[in-house]
């Protein structure tokens, strides 16, 4: 227990609250789980009964086959953020989780835009798309598909620019993420 | 070796000797190995039953419950009690039969996703791929449910691998990465609590079902009792703290003593240990304890500050922590003059408003009676256990619970009809004790099918119904707060009690008489084998006092 308390006198009007707080910013939670079957329907069904929205996720296999990360991004300004990571954390297949900060991190999402093109607007997606980073992945008479990765901010800036010549439709893949640096994240 | 054969092995390695269940299609192989397998089987006659039995087995003697299930509607039928378990942290396993392998998403006969439609209710389900997993995951199953905060686990067995033959090879070791409970309690934070104890001027100490599961009621009261420290008690954790006791204030909460709600309502500081600030004890959020800080002890770090944010968390078990915060507490040596005018405060709330009733001019039995009556039959000794409803919240006023694991009830998920199986499951744990249901007449009827089970397995339970012929707090609510327009809660006449009792070979008795109830009650406990006591009481009784849902403590009517 380390040394005997000080008798000093604790006033009790100075104790501050202990976690519970909305923090009023986007997470991108990162959480390594064992890959077994049923994990993603027990993290989405732990969501939906606690009443927390899921903004998005993507899921995929690590390095390790016995390991699946889970990147997902929760609206910290609606649900306090660390009740729900300790209720993840209750998961018993749920092995680490990781609150990611956005200014160490990286973070990647890739969208796929099939957006309307005749000749005349066809040559202007495409200057959008290179000033964009992006690649033209399949082109027809009346339309264009384009594929963008980046941050969600990049992606949404894309979608603004393109959304006047007729988005056709728009698929996302869900913020990936690493930590920035050699540590894991 | 079979892999039904190797369940036994694994349950019998675990030490357990009771399992409670019923035999269907799916699980045939199992009830094969269970034939001469050398573990008791208690043949119920509702996998429901079968469920809560496994509940009030665990709740009575703190080993885990084991109920068993065919596929289909025999799972399903374990849903209640599994939702039960958890709102609980009751230690159990559930082991189901599924169908064969190469039915499964086709919708074959007695076919049902039990681990999907129990998702959201488990601590943790595993559900069989391989035949060769088996013994891992039913020794992963006992861990998981009995270590941290406990819990139910369910295991669904395909019948066509409970059938193939494996290598069985004893496990002595599981492999959870993602889990490992805290348990010790930061050694800081155990020292900033006792600094804010010896520097509140009105503590109280509130405590729940946690320290019970923790086995930590000796802790609990050598807590209380370094210094003079008020404690409440949640109606799960009755018996944490031996009452009758001088800093006894009575459970808390929607039909707490008044001495209780307002010294949470006053208090400067209050200790939550192993209680999750449920809105029975909380009430109106915003208006809760509005003056103190809050120092809270859980095992599950997911409670802390989930309902009221804490000031001081402690996760880990409070069997480890308590010792520690109370030497650290008295290392202190704190003034104990400084809560003498928190206990005239006290002292004041309990002598004007001691729990209190009308007695009858006649010899009609009050509900409160009833229960005292039996506290004086029993020796206030007894294991007991309760529906859900009017008659449970009586017990738990009236009935003062010296040890704990002697009070067996449904508190949060409030499941009627939990009383009986739960008791027979009380019972088949603990042989040596007195086992008592304290029925309600609309609970009863709910599982009233486990006589046959009492009576042909030899469990001599004594139920007492506080029959009021209504379904008694829908009735209080409807009187209260829908300008008394009783809707579909009168019960009629039916069933003769005692005539129900004898059909199913159990002894019937009716009592009616205020007079001669404690001597009554004895006669009936003291009979043999399973006793159904009809205790006829004032219908329209209302159970007092009372925080009108959603309202704060000193809104206590009644």
């Amino acid at each position: 227990m380390g040394e005997p308390a000080t008798k000093e006198v604790l006033n009790l009007e100075d104790l501050q609250v202990a976690g519970g707080v909305s923090t009023g910013r986007k997470h991108v939670l990162s959480i390594l789980s064992e890959n077994k079957p049923g994990v993603l329907a027990r993290i989405a069904g732990l969501f939906a009964r606690r009443g927390f929205n899921i903004e998005s996720l993507a899921v995929g296999p690590t390095d390790d086959p016995s390991i699946s990360r889970f990147t997902l991004t929760v609206d910290g300004a609606a649900h306090p953020i660390d009740q729900v990571t300790k209720q993840l954390h209750k998961l018993i297949n749920v092995i680490k989780i990781r609150d990611l900060e956005p200014e160490a991190t990286v973070a990647r999402e890739l969208a796929l835009f099939k957006i309307s093109a005749d000749d005349n607007a066809r040559a202007q997606i495409m200057q959008f798309t290179d000033i964009f980073r992006g690649k033209v992945v399949d082109v027809s008479k009346r339309s264009v598909t384009v594929e963008v990765t980046g941050s969600d901010d990049k992606i949404e800036a894309f979608e603004q620019m393109v959304r006047p010549f007729g988005l056709i439709e728009m698929v996302r893949t869900g913020e990936i993420a690493v930590s920035r640096g050699r540590g894991t994240t | 070796m079979r892999a039904v054969d190797a369940i036994i092995e694994c349950l019998k390695a675990e030490g357990v000797e009771h399992v409670f269940g019923i035999p269907g299609g799916a699980n045939l192989p199992t009830y094969d190995a269970l034939y001469d397998g050398g573990v008791r089987h208690i043949q119920c006659r509702h996998e429901q039953g079968a469920g809560h039995a496994a509940e009030g087995y665990a709740k009575a003697s703190g080993r885990v419950g084991v109920a068993l299930a065919t596929s289909g509607p025999g799972a399903t039928n374990l849903v209640t009690p599994i939702a039960d378990a958890m709102m609980d942290s009751v230690p159990t396993v559930f082991i189901t039969g599924q169908v064969r392998t190469d039915l499964i998403g086709t919708d074959g006969f007695q076919e049902a996703d039990v681990s999907g439609i129990t998702l959201p209710i488990v601590k943790h389900s595993m559900m069989i791929q391989d035949p060769r997993e088996i013994p891992e995951a039913i020794h992963t199953a006992f861990h998981i449910a009995s270590t941290g905060r406990p819990g139910p686990v369910l295991v669904d067995v395909p019948q066509d691998l409970s059938r193939a033959d494996i290598d069985y090879e004893p496990v002595d070791r599981v492999n959870l990465p993602g889990y490992q409970p805290t348990t010790e309690g930061n050694a800081k934070q155990i020292r900033l609590a006792a600094k804010a104890l010896a520097n509140a001027r009105r503590p109280v100490i509130y405590a729940g079902g946690g320290v019970i599961s923790a086995e930590a009621a000796k802790e609990l009261t050598e807590l209380g009792e370094s210094d003079r420290f008020p404690v409440t008690c949640t109606v799960m954790g009755l018996g944490a703290f031996p009452a009758p006791h001088d800093h006894w204030l009575g459970m808390l909460g929607m039909h707490g003593t008044r001495a209780a709600n307002y010294a949470m309502d006053e208090a400067d500081l209050i200790c939550c240990i192993g209680a999750r600030f449920d809105d029975r004890i909380t009430g109106k959020l915003s208006e809760f304890a509005p003056r103190a800080k809050f120092i809270h002890i859980d095992v599950d770090p997911a409670e802390i500050s989930k309902n009221v944010p804490a000031h001081i968390p402690i996760v880990g078990d409070a069997k480890k922590i308590l010792p520690k915060l109370t030497r650290e507490y008295r290392a202190l040596e704190s003034d104990s003059a400084r809560l003498d005018g928190w206990w005239e405060r006290i002292r004041n709330w309990r002598d004007k408003h001691p729990l209190r009733y009308e007695d009858s001019v006649d010899s009609e039995i009050k509900p409160q009676w009833m229960i005292q009556a039996l506290y004086q039959a029993t020796g206030g000794d007894a294991i007991v256990t309760s529906d859900v409803g009017q008659h449970q919240m009586w017990t738990a006023q009236h009935y003062d619970f010296a040890k704990p694991r002697r009070w067996i009830n449904s508190g949060g998920l409030g499941t009627m009809g939990f009383g009986l199986p739960s008791a027979m499951g009380a019972k088949v744990a603990m042989p040596d004790e007195q086992v008592v249901c304290v029925a309600g007449d609309g609970s009863l009827i709910m599982n009233v099918q486990e006589l046959a089970t009492c009576v042909t397995e030899e469990i001599p339970v004594k139920v007492m119904i506080m029959n009021n012929g209504y379904l008694g707090m829908v009735r209080q609510w409807q009187e209260l707060f829908w300008d008394r327009r009783y809707s579909s809660v009168d019960m009629g006449s039916s069933p003769d009690w005692v005539k129900l009792a004898e059909a199913f070979g159990a002894k019937g008795v009716q009592l009616t008489q205020k007079e001669s109830l404690v001597d009554d009650m004895k006669e009936a406990l003291a009979e043999d084998g399973p006793v159904v006591v009809d205790v006829r009481v004032t219908p329209e009784e209302n159970c007092y006092p009372m925080i009108p849902a959603g309202q704060a403590a000193r809104d206590m009517v009644g």
